[in-house]
């Protein structure tokens, strides 16, 4: 499973393909987005307008759409920095000769993952205090002998099973992928290399597959990105109105 | 054989268990990408959002400041011109007024000078008929006198007789002329 080290580096698999590929994700981010946002106009040029079009998707679409209120900016730079180093880390697994999502190794999605579990219960205390793990998890209006059954499940499902799917989602989905795409290449490969005919012939029809697999992979690189932000964005907001929940 | 296998594919290569570096490397990638947008894109964006939206907004405010400044100054003009009418005619009554005082006035004067003239007229041709009438009697009475001395031959030299015929004569006169005159 573990591709080849570029560099050998400690003790551990030493720097690997998909590090050099997240370093390079945040140089093409940060750098699309300082020059698309250096020249700022009134009446944009095509980058800025790329660059703004962009940024807007993620301030407007999400952010402000789920947090509201005027607090939402705040929240901005959070979501807009994870959507887009998702989404570049993720379609690199779109690229011929690059193919592989970062986030197909697990390392780096429990990482986000964590960053917004801390962020929104962070969010929760500070808003609420203490207070914020009885809202979060005693919701309002049950009657009193459901609440032995609703408690658990809500402290379960809130704050032991959401970062684990939060992350693992994010990861599966990226390692189906690819996985996919590698055993459709393989296979390809194998059907090509047979001496029947026929059997060589079969081999079309999984290139076939393979395209409309690629295609939909392709899809889901973007959509993994867009769910894993609005999922964050719910969290804030759940932690931010935790007592009109 | 086939143990080999199962443990080689358990040992190490659980997708599940990260990879530290990985991780680490993950961290610090993000870490500096959330600094640079913080620091940079986000206030950058930002700013051209509020400058656009600042200057739409206020266009929109200048037009309808302007929109509501032109409306105040056709009500102004309304308003003086109702003012304007309502002058010109108050000028126009007044005027009007003025003018019938001013004729009454003239006719007034007019006919006190008339009846001045007229009155004025009336003493002179009284005194001068009373003058003729002085200067007649006297003139009348010598001529009269004279003819009747010579026709009747007598000496009228005594007044007081004289002065009876000449009385009597001239009452004969004026009967006669008031005979006339009906």
């Amino acid at each position: 499973m573990h591709l080849p080290a570029i560099l050998p580096w400690g003790a551990a698999d030493g720097f690997s393909k998909q590090m050099l590929l997240v370093i390079l994700s945040v140089v093409i981010i940060a750098t699309f987005f300082l020059l698309a946002a250096r020249k700022q106009q009134l009446v944009p040029g095509k980058l800025q307008f790329a660059g703004e079009a962009a940024y807007g998707f993620v301030r407007n679409s999400i952010a402000k759409d789920i947090i509201g209120g005027k607090d939402f900016i705040k929240y901005v730079p959070l979501l807009f920095s994870l959507f887009f180093f998702i989404l570049v880390n993720n379609i690199y697994g779109a690229i011929p000769l690059i193919q592989l999502p970062s986030f197909s190794h697990v390392g780096g999605a429990y990482v986000l993952a964590a960053i917004v579990y801390l962020t929104w219960i962070g969010i929760g205390v500070k808003k609420n205090g203490l207070k914020y793990f009885k809202l979060a998890t005693v919701p309002s209006g049950v009657p009193v002998y459901i609440l032995p059954i609703v408690i658990p499940i809500e402290i379960i499902s809130n704050f032991l099973v959401r970062p684990v799917t939060h992350s693992l989602r994010l990861f599966a989905t990226m390692l189906a992928g690819h996985l996919i795409v590698m055993i459709a290449g393989s296979g390809i490969e194998y059907l090509v290399m047979q001496e029947n005919i026929l059997l060589k012939g079969t081999s079309v029809l999984v290139l076939v597959g393979a395209i409309a697999m690629y295609m939909l992979e392709a899809l889901i690189m973007a959509l993994q990105a867009y769910v894993f932000t609005l999922l964050t964005a719910i969290y804030i907001e759940g932690a931010l109105h935790a007592d009109s929940h | 054989m086939n143990q080999t296998i199962i443990s080689a594919a358990t040992e190490g290569t659980n997708p599940l268990v990260p990879n530290p570096w990985e991780m680490g490397v993950v961290l610090a990638g993000f870490a500096v990408l959330f600094y640079i947008v913080v620091k940079f894109v986000v206030p950058m964006f930002e700013k051209t959002f509020a400058e656009r939206a600042e200057a739409i907004e206020g266009g929109i405010a200048k037009a309808e400041k302007a929109q509501a400044e032109a409306s105040a100054a056709l009500e102004e003009y309304k308003q003086q011109l109702t003012d304007a009418r309502a002058e010109a005619n108050r000028i126009r009554e007044e005027a009007r007024a003025e003018g019938a005082q001013i004729l009454a006035d003239l006719k007034e004067k007019a006919a006190a000078e008339s009846a001045r003239i007229t009155a004025h007229a009336h003493a002179q041709i009284e005194s001068e008929r009373q003058a003729a009438v002085v200067s007649l009697r006297a003139e009348v009475g010598t001529l009269a006198t004279t003819l009747a001395s010579r026709i009747v031959g007598e000496s009228l030299s005594d007044d007081a007789r004289a002065a009876r015929v000449v009385d009597r004569f001239l009452a004969d006169l004026e009967n006669q002329n008031a005979g006339a005159a009906k």
